[in-house]
């Protein structure tokens, strides 16, 4: 199982390296979304509760566009058929999606963050910041990638795939939203970043657990023929 | 059919009892005043929608282990009834947020938040199934799609909660203290209204199972097939 | 109006008159399901005297010739 999702894994990445559309897109959307906060919100520079909002909110939706393009390749140019007849554990291909989708969105991340400073955010990015920001984001990230494959996974069949996912998604990410803004927001605090309440953590940490593994037993039903 | 008939039955006499009861027997709320008999309505509402989703989900874990489509149907059915009571659920929440606080809606009620979310989010299931075109698979995607947000109902509550005990949360009220004669009235509405929810469920599953047989029968004896109109969300029964 | 019921009462009147609208609105529904059910139903218990009828007219068309 883990030499499929090795492979699986490696055939994602070096999908995307020769074609950077989905890692370039997800950053160009992330700024262009910066600005469309600082228009919309008609202010100079952000910081706690209204910082980790757009951040996060950023994030989301920059995921999205990820989420829609995650298995399109795979249901376009016949990926689903030749992985099927392979015999190898089905969930290897949730696994490794999952896997591709949570470093996209950590490498967006390790970019965005330090634009976000430049463009938006009001107290300086310290280490300290960054690291905590950091922190909060990839227990985030988790979540969103279990449940962005899962989801995209349940969209394939439709094509009404564009509109339906993210439909489905979103609500069912709020929690995500929730435990991140409210993780991030004493950590962006004007007055010198504060430590990171342990209970957001442990809420995400909880998410990521119960859907990690729910994804994990349901999604063989996914790819039945 | 009998047993729907007892149900009905049974259900008229526990919600008309529960309603009089919360009318004449249970006490004027010293906080709320006559407001607070809204209560008797819109929490066994709120309480039996989502324990409506919760079975749904079961139901739908009954059918991916199984390939029965019954099971299918019956968690199709109880989603869809949830759905519907949820619309109860939302406007009587907002009526109750209006005559409370003067606003028709509260960020700040962590109830009535989370069953938004939840709310919405099963509001894509009907889209979802309709989107799919075959049979089998618009079954068993529907099915995944219902445990998870089954999985979802309590961890949404529980964040939310999480969120936003930060300020106060302005609960309706809490089921801390109540009064004995309260206590018997919420009951006898949880009861009527499980059971409402119950009968409504099995009369719709008792009509599409017939409407399936009348098809097959007309199509086995030869009858002209009424022409689909389009496609359905609805779980099709395939013919006998 | 809100003199027969006490303070606030419209607000708790309206609420349960939403839940019987919704449940009327239900009924109605099935009701109008039944209804088609029972004219599919009719046609079914049309089929055998068409098919006798359609039966009678062959026999009708053969016999003279």
């Amino acid at each position: 199982m883990r030499r499929a999702v090795g492979a699986l894994l490696r055939k994602e990445l070096a999908l995307e390296l020769r074609a950077p559309m989905t890692l370039a897109g997800m950053l160009l959307f992330s700024v262009t979304t910066l600005i469309v906060f600082h228009f919309a919100l008609d202010e100079r520079s952000v910081e706690g509760d209204l910082a980790a909002g757009v951040l996060v909110v950023t994030l989301l939706f920059a995921a999205m566009l990820g989420i829609n393009r995650l298995f399109v390749t795979d249901h376009e140019e016949g990926g689903f058929d030749a992985f099927l007849l392979a015999p190898v554990d089905r969930t290897a291909l949730f696994v490794a999606k999952a896997l591709a989708l949570l470093g996209f969105l950590f490498a967006l991340e390790l970019v965005m963050l330090p634009i976000f400073a430049l463009l938006l955010l009001g107290p300086t990015l310290t280490a300290g910041v960054l690291g905590k920001s950091l922190l909060v984001l990839a227990l985030a990230d988790v979540g969103i990638a279990v449940i962005g494959t899962l989801v995209a996974a349940l969209g394939i069949q439709t094509r009404a795939r564009d509109l339906l996912v993210p439909l489905i998604a979103l609500p069912l990410l709020v929690p995500v939203v929730i435990g991140a803004a409210s993780g991030l927001s004493p950590v962006l605090e004007a007055a010198g970043d504060a430590a990171v309440p342990g209970r957001w953590l442990a809420i995400l940490a909880l998410y990521d657990l119960v859907f990690g593994l729910l994804a994990y037993a349901v999604f063989d039903f996914l790819l039945e023929e | 059919m009998t047993s729907l008939r007892i149900l009905s039955l049974a259900t008229v006499a526990l919600l008309c009892g529960g309603f009089a009861l919360a009318a004449f027997h249970a006490p004027m709320d010293a906080n709320e005043g006559f407001v607070q008999k809204i209560f008797y309505l819109h929490v066994p509402l709120a309480l039996v929608a989502l324990g409506g989703f919760v079975f749904g989900a079961v139901a739908a874990v009954q059918h991916l282990r199984s390939g029965d489509p019954r099971h299918d149907l019956r968690s199709y059915v109880a989603i869809h009834l949830s759905l519907v009571l949820g619309i109860a659920v939302l406007v009587t929440g907002a009526i109750w947020a209006k005559a409370s606080w003067g606003i028709w809606w509260e960020w700040r009620e962590p109830m009535l938040v989370s069953f938004l979310i939840v709310f919405l989010l099963y509001c894509t299931y009907q889209p979802l199934r309709f989107s799919i075109e075959d049979r089998e698979k618009q079954s068993r995607y529907a099915s995944v799609f219902a445990v998870t947000a089954g999985a979802f109902v309590p961890l949404c509550f529980g964040a939310v909660r999480a969120a936003e005990s930060y300020i106060h949360p302005q609960t309706f009220n809490s089921t801390d203290n109540l009064p004995g004669s309260m206590w018997l009235a919420f009951l006898v509405c949880l009861a009527g209204m499980t059971l409402l929810f119950v009968t409504l469920w099995r009369f719709e599953i008792a009509h599409k199972m017939t409407r399936a047989r009348v098809r097959s029968l007309k199509r086995r004896l030869g009858g002209v097939d009424d022409p689909v109109v389009g496609r359905s969300a609805a779980p099709q029964l395939s013919s006998p | 109006m809100t003199d027969n019921l006490p303070d606030n009462g419209g607000y708790v009147a309206a609420a349960y008159l939403v839940f019987l609208a919704l449940l009327l609105v239900y009924v109605a529904i099935m009701a109008i399901r039944l209804g088609r059910l029972e004219r599919e139903l009719t046609q079914l218990d049309e089929l055998p005297d068409a098919a006798d009828h359609a039966a009678r007219e062959r026999a009708r068309e053969q016999a003279p010739a």
